[in-house]
């Protein structure tokens, strides 16, 4: 398989509500991206937008964004798999290089939420699901991943509390990204107040809707050596999908399309998860952060709760997992999100990291969920 | 009147799996199950995934269940507010059928936890809408 890397990274500050327009928000990710990988937008051969559409008023964003960012008369097209459309986006970018279709593709994520309001975007989000059958209970994404924190709790013992360190975690360095929206200290006894959203999560057990923009430049391997002085290559991408409908699950206590699509992404990387250095996962829920230690491998079955009461999470111990804050810390602006942690990662085996820097990170892994474990990408990154 | 009778808020006019509610006006929860292979759904589908038929046969979702898992809405999606709280759950039931829906409400919440059986019960909604939830068998 020919080499594909990463040459160019941005994102913009995701914040409650963004005082511009969907393509004044994703400039500004475009803009940094731009520096970044020091191109000229005739040198990017096509583009990937994604969003997911419930949340732009604007029909067919690719369009808009190939004009605005100045990417006419080059191909653009739009990519969705809700919360992990921009994984999915690097994805088909990776397939066009890896092709020989295109040599610099750009996978473009935005998300502006704040134009509707929580409870309207709720009954959006609760769309995701299957409207035909689950919708009419009036569903929404806290309690259908709430089934699931209910479930890891009834099968392994997890508590409350187990979650609520997971949270700790995240405040700790949401405080150090200045990109991030949530940027307050927590107590655990603050994470601990029963306001529950959906038993058994509470308020600060879920992450917060934001505004943003992400912004990957991928290049062949030829082109990324003349381009860029630190080429992250795209090492592994594993992709899989499971039942929307949960009468279709198999277990609560972990996501089936996260598990396959880790397996797929370690065996095209040709590594084990101990290899893993520094990862990004899906935080939209602190239990889902829960089941991703277990279901990419990071902890046997079970065993999550013991990886963060022993700290083997932080920034100092053995898998560092989501040193940036999270979604829980940063926000999710869903279309930006997967751009957002790839970026993370990119940064972090550039060196490029600052406070959150974990030191000699080769290996990064970032594991982005769409829906309740509908689409599971898993995608790892090398230096080398 | 149709399938957008089903439930509190219908999001899907037109099914060809409509039938559903008129068995539930029958006081009856059915899934389909496939003529050729045998293959037993629940939601049920018009189509087979298995081996392509669309044929179907309507069984009866009876008997006892067990909870696997449940949470309490504290907040609801745009519609549905009046209802809060509201507990959602799956369980399973015979030939390993899942069924997703609320759990009654006159249930105290510690009666209701995971491993507890349950049965179905078909509801009658405001303005003829028709739905099912899981009470304590």
């Amino acid at each position: 398989m020919p080499k594909v890397a990463v040459i160019g990274v941005g994102q913009s500050a995701f914040v409650r509500a963004y005082p511009g327009s969907i393509r004044e928000l994703a400039f500004e990710a475009y803009r940094e991206a731009m520096h970044d990988a020091g191109i000229k937008a005739e040198q990017i051969d096509a583009s990937v937008v994604c969003s997911a559409p419930e949340y732009d008023k604007q029909r067919t964003p690719a369009g808009l964004m190939a004009e605005y960012l100045g990417l006419n008369p080059q191909p653009t097209f739009y990519v969705e798999s809700v919360c992990s459309s921009s994984s999915s986006g690097l994805r088909t970018a990776y397939a066009l290089i890896a092709s020989g279709l295109h040599d610099v593709v750009m996978v473009l994520g935005f998300q502006k939420m704040s134009e509707i309001s929580s409870a309207e975007s709720q009954e959006r989000m609760g769309r995701g699901a299957d409207i035909q059958w689950e919708a009419p209970f009036g569903t929404m994404m806290p309690a259908y991943y709430a089934l699931h924190a209910r479930g890891h709790f009834e099968k392994y013992g997890t508590t409350e509390e187990d979650l609520a360190l997971i949270r700790l975690k995240s405040s700790t360095y949401g405080l150090i990204n200045e990109k991030a929206v949530f940027r307050k200290e927590l107590s655990l006894e603050k994470i601990l107040e029963p306001k529950f959203i959906a038993t058994p999560l509470k308020v600060f057990d879920c992450c917060a809707n934001a505004d943003g923009s992400s912004c990957l430049i991928l290049a062949s391997e030829e082109k990324a050596k003349d381009l860029c002085r630190k080429p992250v290559w795209i090492k592994g991408l594993g992709m899989a999908t499971a039942p929307i409908n949960m009468a279709g699950r198999d277990s609560f206590s972990g996501l089936k399309c996260a598990q396959l699509a880790a397996k797929r992404a370690y065996d095209m990387a040709g590594i084990t998860p101990q290899d893993v250095d520094v990862a990004e996962v899906h935080d939209c829920f602190t239990i889902a952060e829960m089941m991703a230690y277990e279901d990419l491998g990071f902890a046997e079955p079970g065993q999550g709760p013991q990886l963060i009461r022993s700290k083997e999470t932080y920034k100092e111990g053995k898998i560092p997992v989501n040193v940036d804050g999270g979604l829980l810390s940063k926000g999710h602006p869903i279309g930006a999100t997967g751009g957002s942690q790839i970026r993370t990662i990119v940064l972090q085996l550039r060196g490029d990291a600052g406070p959150m820097q974990v030191p000699e990170a080769k290996i990064g892994l970032v594991h982005n969920i769409g829906g309740v474990g509908i689409y599971g990408n898993v995608s790892v990154f090398g230096t080398e | 009147m149709g399938f957008e009778q089903f439930g509190i808020i219908s999001f899907t006019g037109v099914t060809k799996t409509e039938q559903f509610v008129e068995f539930l006006k029958n006081n009856e929860l059915r899934g389909t199950a496939c003529k050729s292979c045998g293959a037993k759904f629940f939601p049920p589908r018009s189509d087979c995934d298995k081996c392509l038929a669309n044929d179907m046969d309507w069984f009866s979702i009876t008997g006892e269940g067990t909870l696997i898992t449940y949470t309490k809405a504290m907040y609801a999606p745009a519609g549905f507010e009046k209802d809060v709280p509201y507990v959602l759950g799956v369980a399973e039931f015979s030939d390993g059928i899942k069924v997703f829906g609320r759990l009654d409400k006159s249930l105290p919440d510690d009666a209701i936890k995971a491993g507890m059986k349950v049965i179905v019960r078909i509801l009658g909604l405001e303005d003829d809408r028709l739905s099912y939830e899981l009470t304590a068998a």
